[in-house]
């Protein structure tokens, strides 16, 4: 592993989302109109505050996913991993280049969407809205780290864009937004207990319901983090420099 | 002769079929050799096994003295895919320069300019690939394996799709570069390529029909090019 080699790809990565406009506006702008759709569809009620700060960390983590997902698809199908893999650069460096890029990525995405949803669309949190930014910024880094590891279950973009409701919706069900994840019947709290994004739905409710949410915060983080990590090694082992 | 390239018994089967039983094969160092047949006769797989990427079922290959893929040779051996590899959304220039910094090439984006002006892409430098055709994003590719100065260059159908002068001019930077001591692995189906080699290797099903020089396949099938020496070598195997 070489930074300079994983430096280089990361910024070749962004240089490549940022000429592409219609992928910059789903990762930027789609975020902040689901909260803004999702206030307006609670204008009335105390709902939004109940389901904002959770919905508002799970919409990264989808974008992200479907975006790095397809993304690094690309690579995998055009021939360019293929001959990448001639050249001194390793497996770990590419993997850790594409999460480098659509990591800083996922922090300007975390910031907007939480900066319009806390002052422009009055989502009120217990905490402070620091935490929440760091609770989104991490659901999005998680999403782009298994978006990274899902790439390797597809041969085509067409795949891969069907893995994100084959992975993400049973999430979703799971994750503890529907029915608090303790009283979902035992079977299905053990599943979830085991599912990255039930951990963004414990931190946010966290952030959400506490004003100082530090002690709460640090299982879901810790366990964030290490998703983040086993999904960015079991990525770099299924790459291949030889193939059949 | 030194040989660039060794390859003893190379068995490779490819999703069930056996696409090369046992293939032997050398390339002398600083020469250009062509490695030619009909598609489907195993080319891009001997050329995969060279570069390290190919899955071998058994044999040895020695490339620049060292086992094909060591990490080594990933400085030392450029190589060209059939379909070019280069992002369809950067330029040309940022593609070239891409690889000259994964390569480690000092004083990269100079080395990038001298590859392009090369392969006489210099117009379409600031050019988004995609918007080239499909010999000026091959060319773009083969820029790209340039740009590292490697001393093996592994060439999969480079010329496809090119017209006539182009050929004529690629096979010219070909042979400067053989000149410079650069050794040329080069596989094409256009037989008439053939005469502009230092060696011939005729593949066919896998089977090496023959290896020697233009000069001495003719002689020794009477054929006048050698496309009609590849036909005699078939006609003869087969009876």
């Amino acid at each position: 592993m070489n930074p300079r080699l994983t430096v280089v790809t990361a910024g070749r990565v962004l240089r490549q989302v940022l000429r592409d406009r219609r992928t910059l506006a789903l990762m930027l702008v789609v975020p902040v109109v689901l909260m803004c759709l999702l206030a307006w569809i609670y204008a009335d009620g105390p709902l939004f505050e109940r389901v904002g700060p959770t919905l508002l960390t799970v919409f990264p983590f989808v974008v992200m996913f479907v975006v790095t997902s397809v993304a690094t698809l690309r690579e995998r199908t055009s021939g360019t991993l293929e001959r990448l893999l001639t050249t001194p650069m390793g497996k770990g460096d590419l993997v850790l280049g594409y999460a480098l890029a659509f990591g800083l990525l996922a922090v300007v995405q975390g910031v907007l969407v939480t900066t319009v949803s806390v002052w422009l669309l009055g989502l009120d949190t217990a905490a402070s809205s620091v935490w929440l930014v760091l609770v989104v910024v991490a659901s999005g880094v998680l999403g782009t780290s298994l978006g990274l590891l899902a790439s390797a279950f597809a041969a085509t973009e067409f795949q891969a864009v069907q893995l994100m409701p084959a992975t993400v919706l049973p999430q979703f069900l799971l994750c503890g937004l529907l029915v608090p994840r303790d009283q979902l019947p035992r079977a299905l709290e053990l599943v979830s207990d085991v599912l990255p994004l039930s951990y963004v739905v414990d931190a946010a409710t966290a952030v959400a319901g506490q004003v100082q949410p530090r002690a709460d915060l640090a299982t879901p983080l810790l366990v964030i983090a290490g998703w983040i990590l086993v999904a960015l090694v079991l990525g770099s082992l299924t790459l291949r420099r030889r193939t059949p | 002769m030194i040989d660039a390239v060794e390859v003893e018994g190379l068995r490779v089967v490819r999703g069930g079929r056996l696409v090369l039983p046992g293939l032997d094969l050398q390339v002398p160092a600083g020469q250009i050799v062509g490695l030619l047949g009909p598609s489907g006769g195993g080319k891009s797989t001997v050329m995969r096994a060279v570069v390290g990427v190919q899955r071998v079922d058994a044999g040895r290959v020695e490339v620049l003295g060292l086992p094909a893929g060591h990490p080594d040779l990933r400085h030392r051996v450029g190589y060209v895919t059939q379909a070019p590899s280069v992002y369809g959304d950067l330029t040309v220039a940022e593609n070239v320069l891409h690889f000259a910094r994964l390569l480690g090439v000092r004083d990269s984006a100079s080395a990038a300019r001298e590859a392009i002006e090369r392969v006489d892409l210099t117009s379409h430098a600031r050019s988004r690939t995609d918007a080239l055709s499909g010999g000026q994003r091959s060319r773009a590719s083969l820029a790209a394996a340039l740009v590292g100065r490697p001393e093996l260059l592994v060439l999969d159908e480079p010329t496809v799709g090119l017209d006539p002068v182009l050929r004529r001019d690629l096979w010219a930077l070909f042979r400067q570069l053989a000149d410079d001591g650069v050794t040329l692995l080069i596989s094409s189906h256009v037989m008439d390529e053939a005469s502009r080699c230092d060696r011939l290797v005729l593949l066919r099903e896998g089977q090496v029909l023959a290896d020697e020089t233009p000069t001495a396949l003719l002689e020794r099938t009477g054929a006048a090019d050698a496309e009609g020496a590849f036909l005699f070598l078939v006609d003869g195997a087969a009876t």
